[in-house]
């Protein structure tokens, strides 16, 4: 029984600094909490404001998590199976997005979508315009959140074990088959945290999406972008948003993460 | 797990906690280099940058450091504690909210702000004037939670008298965008990507080689007013006033005119 005394040492320091962690991250959540009465958040999810930019926060967030699934997923496969510098070149790039301050990334979308780029000339042609649309919301949480995904997803499949791809091809299942039958259900684990996070992300995007959409309550007013303009007339109702943003953010995290759990019990079983 | 090996992680984790927050500090040093702390409104980035270099002319070694923020984050962070020394704000409402929490003292109505459009490149050809702004394809405004949105709405309105009743209802259906503050108006006219947009005449003046300025009648026009105070607890109250005397003095008010801001009228200075 000598080691014993030893490890619970070591957890106990390591336990140390991660609550130190815990605690720097849970607080400023605590004070928004705790700051906000029953009666204050009730009236916060009755402001004007709240309804129509939840609603615009889900159903964007959704579209954008959805293109960044079945774009981003094939796109990581490939990635993931391709050896060589190319590749690697590739995936180091598509992490840009993350690194650029989100009002940058809002520019980059004007100046590529916006009336004077080409490609916005020829969308004008045909009598389509981008920015300051429901469309520019969704691209922009597109842009930055795609890279937490792809990041995700590239891992996943580098993490699957090439021989339970190799015997499923030898047993005559077709690569398409292999893909679906093998690869995504044994990934779907970490395939479904990168999407989780991807959510995560889209749903608190501000600065970007200030900038190619602009906000328009009820076409491209998120939750976000909400709180913002009720901090500069009412901190009281920019706190009870904030709240109602934090409560949708954790009740989506927390299904996510028991069907992450779920799918590694059925991953388990197939084994 | 023994106690001692309990109070040794403890030590760890206060050890650990102290060396991050090392050097945070904001207490201002008693050094041979006098500094001055400035919160003041966005509006005032470039004018406030121009005084505060003529302030440290005047007054060798003295540093001032400047703090722009919308004019409520900034009173956020003065209830929160923030070493303020001076707040010049865009918006009446958050030094009256001050001065009745008793952070601020005596402030003062230094200068006033008038709105004009702001029309890009290609929405010249469109508005020339005034009441020509419904013409204009796409329009981005201040939204109504913030300064100037409430007072473009106010302005819009008092416009229908003489432009017809449905003039604000026609520029509001071309409105894209209500913005959270007057420099994103202006961003996105002087990037061309919507025709024009209602800013501070500041504002406007700052990039004028970008937009055309079209001015708004005086009839229908309204002024935002810019209050100026010491903070109760100022770290550098002394300097604090003096910043405040180069305001009202000859010089400041030069200063301020040239950046496009209109004179305080004698008997209304007095912000209360």
């Amino acid at each position: 029984m000598a080691p014993a005394p030893r490890f619970s040492r070591i957890t106990l320091a390591l336990g140390a600094l991660g609550s130190a962690l815990v605690v720097f991250l849970l607080l400023p959540i605590v004070g928004l909490v705790s700051g906000t009465s029953f009666a204050d958040a009730r009236a916060g999810l009755r402001h004007p404001l709240v309804a129509p930019a939840l609603e615009l926060s889900l159903v964007t967030t959704a579209l954008s998590v959805t293109l960044v699934v079945v774009l981003g997923t094939p796109l990581a496969w490939l990635v993931a199976r391709t050896p060589g510098r190319a590749a690697r070149w590739l995936e180091s790039s598509l992490k840009l997005p993350v690194v650029l301050p989100p009002a940058v990334a809002g520019l980059g979308l004007l100046l590529a979508f916006g009336r004077a780029s080409a490609l916005g000339g020829l969308l004008a042609r045909f009598g389509l315009s981008v920015p300051f649309t429901t469309a520019a919301v969704v691209l922009a949480q597109v842009f930055v959140a795609a890279p937490f995904y792809v990041e995700a997803a590239i891992a996943a499949f580098r993490r699957l074990d090439t021989s339970l791809l190799v015997i499923a091809r030898t047993l005559g299942a077709s690569p398409v088959r292999v893909l679906f039958r093998v690869a995504l259900p044994l990934a779907a684990p970490g395939l479904l945290s990168g999407a989780a996070l991807c959510w995560a992300r889209a749903l608190g995007e501000f600065g970007a999406t200030l900038m190619f959409a602009g906000s328009l309550a009820g076409r491209t007013q998120t939750l976000p972008l909400a709180i913002y303009a009720a901090l500069e007339s009412d901190l009281r109702a920019a706190r009870s948003l904030s709240l109602v943003l934090v409560v949708v953010a954790f009740a989506l995290l927390v299904a996510v993460q028991s069907a992450e759990r779920a799918s590694t019990r059925s991953g388990a079983e197939h084994d | 797990m023994s106690l001692r090996s309990a109070r040794r992680a403890l030590l760890l984790c206060c050890f650990v906690t102290l060396a991050a927050s090392g050097g945070c500090g904001t207490k201002p040093k008693a050094g041979a280099h006098p500094e001055l702390t400035v919160f003041a409104a966005a509006s005032l980035r470039e004018v406030f940058t121009a005084l505060a270099r003529r302030f440290e002319a005047l007054r060798p070694g003295t540093h001032v450091v400047l703090s722009f923020a919308g004019s409520q984050t900034l009173r956020s962070q003065i209830e929160h504690g923030a070493p303020a020394d001076v707040f010049a704000s865009a918006d009446e409402r958050h030094m009256t909210a001050l001065a009745a929490e008793g952070h601020v003292t005596a402030p003062k109505f230094f200068a006033q702000n008038e709105l004009v459009v702001a029309v890009s490149r290609a929405g010249a050809s469109s508005v020339r004037e005034f009441r020509q702004l419904p013409d204009a394809t796409r329009i981005v405004l201040g939204a109504p939670e913030v300064p100037v949105g409430e007072y473009t709405r106010r302005a819009l309105e008092q416009a229908n008298a003489d432009l017809g009743a449905d003039f604000q209802a026609r520029v509001e259906a071309h409105v894209v965008s209500r913005e959270p503050d007057a420099r994103q108006v202006l961003a996105k006219v002087a990037l061309g990507e919507v025709d024009a947009g209602i800013v501070y005449r500041t504002d406007a003046l700052a990039a004028k080689d970008k937009v055309v300025i079209v001015p708004m009648p005086a009839a229908y026009n309204v002024l935002a007013k810019y209050p100026v105070a010491v903070t109760t607890h100022a770290p550098r109250a002394e300097l604090g006033r003096a910043f405040v005397e180069l305001l009202f003095s000859p010089e400041g008010a030069r200063v301020l005119a040239e950046s496009g801001f209109l004179p305080v009228t004698g008997a209304k200075a007095d912000a209360r």
